[in-house]
């Protein structure tokens, strides 16, 4: 069976006023169909690169990436259209991600006017139909969409963030540090989200974030970066369990614990 | 006598004056700490900020605030000036945006000694590079030449730091200061906090929406929804013994180490439900 994603050598360099940054070095990973991917680090570790290369939003400087058999770091834009179509984002803080002078039900349904989107869909997406299937999905109420962002919560505008990366039938999510920027009681609902819709919508997930217990509630399989590099990977439980490199360890140990009485 | 003494107060916002904080009382005692959680919008920071007699002009404050025997709510502004800084000083969250991008961090430091004591500028540079190397800045005085911008997030935090604690206030006031940085700095940063405020004596009112944070900080907690205190305890009452409903489900939220995997997570709602009025819901 072929992978999902499937990465060889990945590297992306930056040049930065003359120093050479290497942000993504040689990264070899793969994600099964159905698979829920997690990805931490700290921040600089590269694992935002590494998942914008992965969505196509930027190019590698070298190595190779495919995506459902076909390498796409050698295609041109125009031929990324099937990508665009079957891979979504939601990004870190909703505030930013989504167009204050747009209304919720035109930000959801913007992918389904994209042509390259729509070539892919078959323009057999309605987009009213989809907006009420979506909404429904992630638990807003159906009249969101004549509303504007900041009539909502900050939990709810994530909602909608993902409720945008559903509107296209995505098979693969990738969600940037969905949660960093949401409160402790709002994190638990969105997570509840993202957990349920991998399982009804038959999603592949691939999250980032700096917090390993997040992670580890999410993805199955756990990919541990920093400078750029992949230091640990494995299976979520066995890596939190169990961990081999002394960075994991000191990831693990710097979340806040509530102390036991 | 306490360091802090608000009583009922009471603040309310612009023409249709929307409460933020309604009939909140607290005292903390010199040297005491204080962690304050909440959601957003649960008038976590507008008491704080009333607490430095920063309210915006749109704000309408009933009860009273003392702070160290001087009532804050009658104070005018160069009465507050001489406060701040001084007698109460505060860190905020994204420290990108409370530092100065244009202006090298030693002198932001130096600018709030120099402000209150009669340091001269030679002095000031000694005692900014002494108080950057207290909070864990290593190579402080690299440190003091540089812009913000050329610091990291917990190097920033750091800073911000230096300049809450310089001139050995009574009282630092942090919101959310850790919300914008990773684990590993956060937990840093927060070890550092700890130690600094032990070692100054410094009394803390530590805003937070997240109560494994605070507990890193604090012992004592008071719990805050719609802009009324619900509960006040130790760290430990709370986890054991939560009584308000909300206080329960903010508990249960909390604990994701000790969640399974796949599992459905406890939501606030799954314990307190608000009015049916928000937004949305």
């Amino acid at each position: 069976m072929t992978a999902l994603y499937r990465t060889e050598q990945l590297t992306r360099r930056y040049v930065d006023s003359g120093r050479e940054v290497l942000a993504v070095d040689r990264v070899e990973l793969s994600l099964a169909e159905g698979g829920r991917l997690g990805i931490v680090g700290e921040s600089g570790s590269g694992k935002s690169t590494l998942v914008r290369l992965l969505a196509g939003l930027d190019r590698p400087s070298s190595g190779k990436i495919w995506f459902k058999g076909t390498e796409i770091a050698a295609l041109p834009e125009r031929r990324l259209g099937f990508l665009r179509g079957c891979v979504q984002m939601v990004f870190q803080d909703p505030r930013s991600s989504l167009n204050p002078r747009m209304k919720v039900g035109d930000i959801i349904t913007e992918p389904l006017r994209s042509p390259l989107v729509r070539r892919q869909t078959g323009d057999l997406l309605d987009r009213r139909t989809r907006l009420v299937q979506v909404l429904a999905a992630v638990g807003l109420p159906a009249d969101s969409g004549d509303r504007y962002p900041h009539e909502f919560s900050g939990g709810q505008r994530q909602r909608i963030a993902i409720a945008r990366a559903l509107a296209p039938k995505p098979e693969v999510l990738i969600a940037d540090e969905p949660v960093s920027a949401l409160d402790v009681s709002v994190r638990a609902q969105v997570l509840n989200l993202l957990s349920d819709l991998v399982v009804q919508e038959g999603l592949s997930l691939i999250m980032v974030s700096h917090d390993l217990l997040v992670v580890r509630y999410l993805c199955d399989q756990l990919v541990v970066m920093k400078s750029g590099q992949i230091v640990e990977q494995g299976r979520t439980e066995q890596v939190y369990a169990n961990p081999s490199s002394e960075y994991t360890k000191a990831l693990l140990a710097a979340i806040p614990r509530i102390p036991e009485h | 006598m306490s360091l802090l003494e608000v009583r009922d107060l009471t603040v309310r916002f612009g023409r249709r004056q929307i409460v933020a904080v309604d009939g909140l009382s607290l005292s903390l005692a010199k040297g005491g700490r204080l962690g304050v959680i909440g959601e957003s919008g649960s008038g976590k920071t507008v008491t704080a900020l009333a607490v430095l007699g920063l309210l915006p002009a749109n704000a309408v404050v009933s009860g009273s605030i003392e702070l160290a025997g001087r009532p804050i709510t009658s104070l005018n502004e160069a009465g507050l000036a001489k406060l701040r800084g001084n007698v109460v000083s505060m860190v905020f969250q994204e420290p990108m945006t409370a530092l100065d991008p244009t202006m090298r961090v030693g002198r932001q430091v130096a600018e709030v000694l120099r402000l209150h004591t009669s340091a001269a500028p030679g002095k000031a540079r000694e005692q900014v590079v002494a108080m950057l190397n207290e909070v864990g800045l290593p190579d402080p005085g690299r440190v003091a030449m540089s812009y913000p911008h050329q610091l990291s997030g917990g190097q920033r935090q750091r800073v911000v730091m230096a300049m809450a604690l310089i001139n050995a206030p009574d009282l630092v006031i942090c919101d959310e200061p850790t919300t914008a940085l990773d684990v590993t700095v956060q937990a840093k940063v927060l070890a550092k906090l700890d130690q600094v405020l032990n070692l100054s004596g410094a009394a803390c009112l530590f805003i937070s929406h997240d109560l494994a944070v605070v507990s890193q900080v604090c012992e004592q907690v008071m719990v805050m929804l719609d802009g009324k205190v619900v509960e006040t305890g130790t760290v430990a009452d709370l986890f054991n013994r939560p009584q308000h409903p909300y206080t329960k489900g903010l508990v249960a939220t909390s604990r994701l180490d000790q969640m399974v995997p796949g599992q459905r997570l406890p939501v606030v709602e799954d314990f307190y439900h608000p009015d049916a009025e928000r937004v949305g819901r």
